[in-house]
């Protein structure tokens, strides 16, 4: 495994049973580049980030990728844990005392708008403190890859967008090579820097955006809205 | 409140069966009758009564000990999984009032058989539901963890283990319900004191209403315990309750 940060799949097919998930998935990531994955309920998207994560094998094709961390789609906090325990789960793993993992963590609260909330347990969190809280998970886990899996999709659309614009702000303060899978347009144009439209059941590239918008980026930009209306066509064709 | 206003009707009707004339004391003491006994056999029923307890008391413990410690084997090593569950389906088909006197016989008319017997019937409970809420863990926890390059023993004691202690004490209290009747099996089965000792013994001498008084103790002894558990789940395990 190389440690540079690049993730390179490369004629990739995966099937479970008779259901074939991905059919020849071939896509670059190079370093620090947010690369998102767009398409249909059931097209193999988190299937892509399991082979990423090391979490499963591909049936044919090559997966090359440093260590990544996996953001999973709902937010896979342990409800008997504090938030700041849950923030350090990946650090108890790899080894520290729970007392090393908990001040690791909480470095991170404030930047986090955490702070107040180190000993509550998930069901006192909202929505997307919880996110944040499973974000912060991900990053502390250390690894030069993050793919993050539906990371808002059970978010309210208001709170969605503000946890997309705080994520576009912590991934510039933190730059990782990221993989986006989403079913939601907007947020992969307005998170991307690629964004990879894959067609229905079993999964394969069907078209390649890039956004070339600089950042911070505007909902309302009418270039974001003209990439979101093309990618919008592709997922339909 | 309502299940109290229950009670107390039934209790109604009772004590004016009985006084009624409608049935010999002797066959059917009044609730009066049996709150009298309470009270004036009180010593009698206390040292009786904490050799019961004892009983159950330390059978539960063995039985949590032991139960938890065959959930786990059984649970991190499949091989065991199949030496060991036919065995455990096959503990629960043993009929307790045949090996009673055998256990007796064996281990003398004292405590240990007694430990022994409300052991082996609370142990099943236990094995099953923490088994099943062990093996029940949630994949995408378990994948969060493989993900992090987690061992198999972490996994266990940091995503697996807390996940099933609700099934542990679902368990427990299980176990409590027939813990008492265990006890009360092996006391019958030979014994020199205890509640159900004193029962057999209070029926020949028509001290019926000692019988229930006994009775009464140990039902009271087996909610209480089962009221503690549930407020110890509520302190230990708080966020398994639905609302706080």
């Amino acid at each position: 495994m190389d440690s540079s940060g690049d993730v390179t799949l490369a004629g990739v097919g995966k099937a479970f049973g008779d259901v074939a998930a991905l059919d020849g998935v071939s896509l670059h990531a190079g370093a620090r580049e947010t690369v998102a994955v767009v398409g249909p309920s059931g097209c193999g998207k988190s299937t892509l980030l399991e082979l990423v994560c090391g979490l499963a094998a591909p049936d044919r094709g090559t997966v090359r990728s440093p260590p990544a961390a996996l953001m999973p789609q709902r937010d896979g906090l342990l409800p008997w844990l504090s938030a700041l325990d849950n923030a350090g789960l990946a650090l108890r793993v790899a080894g520290e005392s729970r007392a090393a993992a908990r001040a690791a963590a909480h470095e991170h609260f404030t930047a986090f708008g955490l702070e107040g909330f180190e000993r509550a347990r998930p069901r006192e969190l909202s929505g997307g403190m919880r996110q944040r809280v499973a974000f912060l998970r991900t990053l502390l886990a250390g690894r030069p890859v993050l793919c993050l899996d539906e990371p808002f999709a059970a978010l309210d659309a208001l709170t969605r967008q503000e946890m997309q614009d705080w994520l576009a702000a912590a991934l510039a303060a933190d730059p990782r090579t990221v993989l986006l899978v989403t079913h939601d347009v907007e947020e992969a144009i307005v998170l991307a820097d690629r964004v990879l439209v894959l067609s229905r059941c079993p999964g394969h590239v069907v078209a390649e955006l890039h956004v070339d918008i600089p950042r911070p980026r505007r909902r309302t930009d009418p270039e974001l809205v003209a990439l979101r209306a093309r990618a919008l066509e592709e997922l339909r064709a | 409140m309502r299940a109290l206003l229950v009670l107390l009707v039934i209790l109604g009707g009772w004590e004016s069966y009985v006084g009624l004339g409608a049935i010999d004391e002797l066959l059917l003491p009044a609730p009066s009758a049996i709150a009298a006994a309470l009270v004036n056999d009180r010593a009698l029923l206390w040292s009786n009564f904490t050799v019961t307890a004892r009983e159950i008391a330390l059978g539960l413990a063995a039985a949590l000990v032991v139960g938890l410690a065959c959930a786990v084997v059984v649970h991190l090593f499949t091989p065991a999984r199949r030496a060991l569950y036919p065995l455990l389906v096959t503990s629960q088909t043993i009929p307790i009032p045949v090996i009673a006197p055998l256990l007796v016989v064996w281990f003398g008319y004292d405590l240990a058989p007694k430990i022994v017997i409300v052991a082996i019937v609370c142990f099943f409970p236990i094995v099953v539901s923490t088994l099943d809420a062990l093996s029940r863990s949630d994949a995408d926890r378990r994948k969060l963890m493989r993900s992090f390059g987690a061992t198999r023993w972490q996994t266990f004691r940091l995503v697996e283990a807390p996940a099933a202690l609700p099934g542990l004490v679902t368990g427990a209290k299980l176990s409590l319900a027939v813990a008492g009747l265990a006890a009360i099996l092996a006391e019958w089965a030979g014994s020199e004191n205890g509640l159900g000792h004193l029962v057999l013994q209070a029926l020949p001498q028509f001290e019926t209403a000692r019988a229930y008084a006994a009775v009464l103790i140990l039902a009271a002894f087996s909610v209480a315990l089962f009221g503690a558990l549930t407020l110890a789940e509520r302190r230990l395990l708080p966020w398994t309750q639905s609302t706080g």
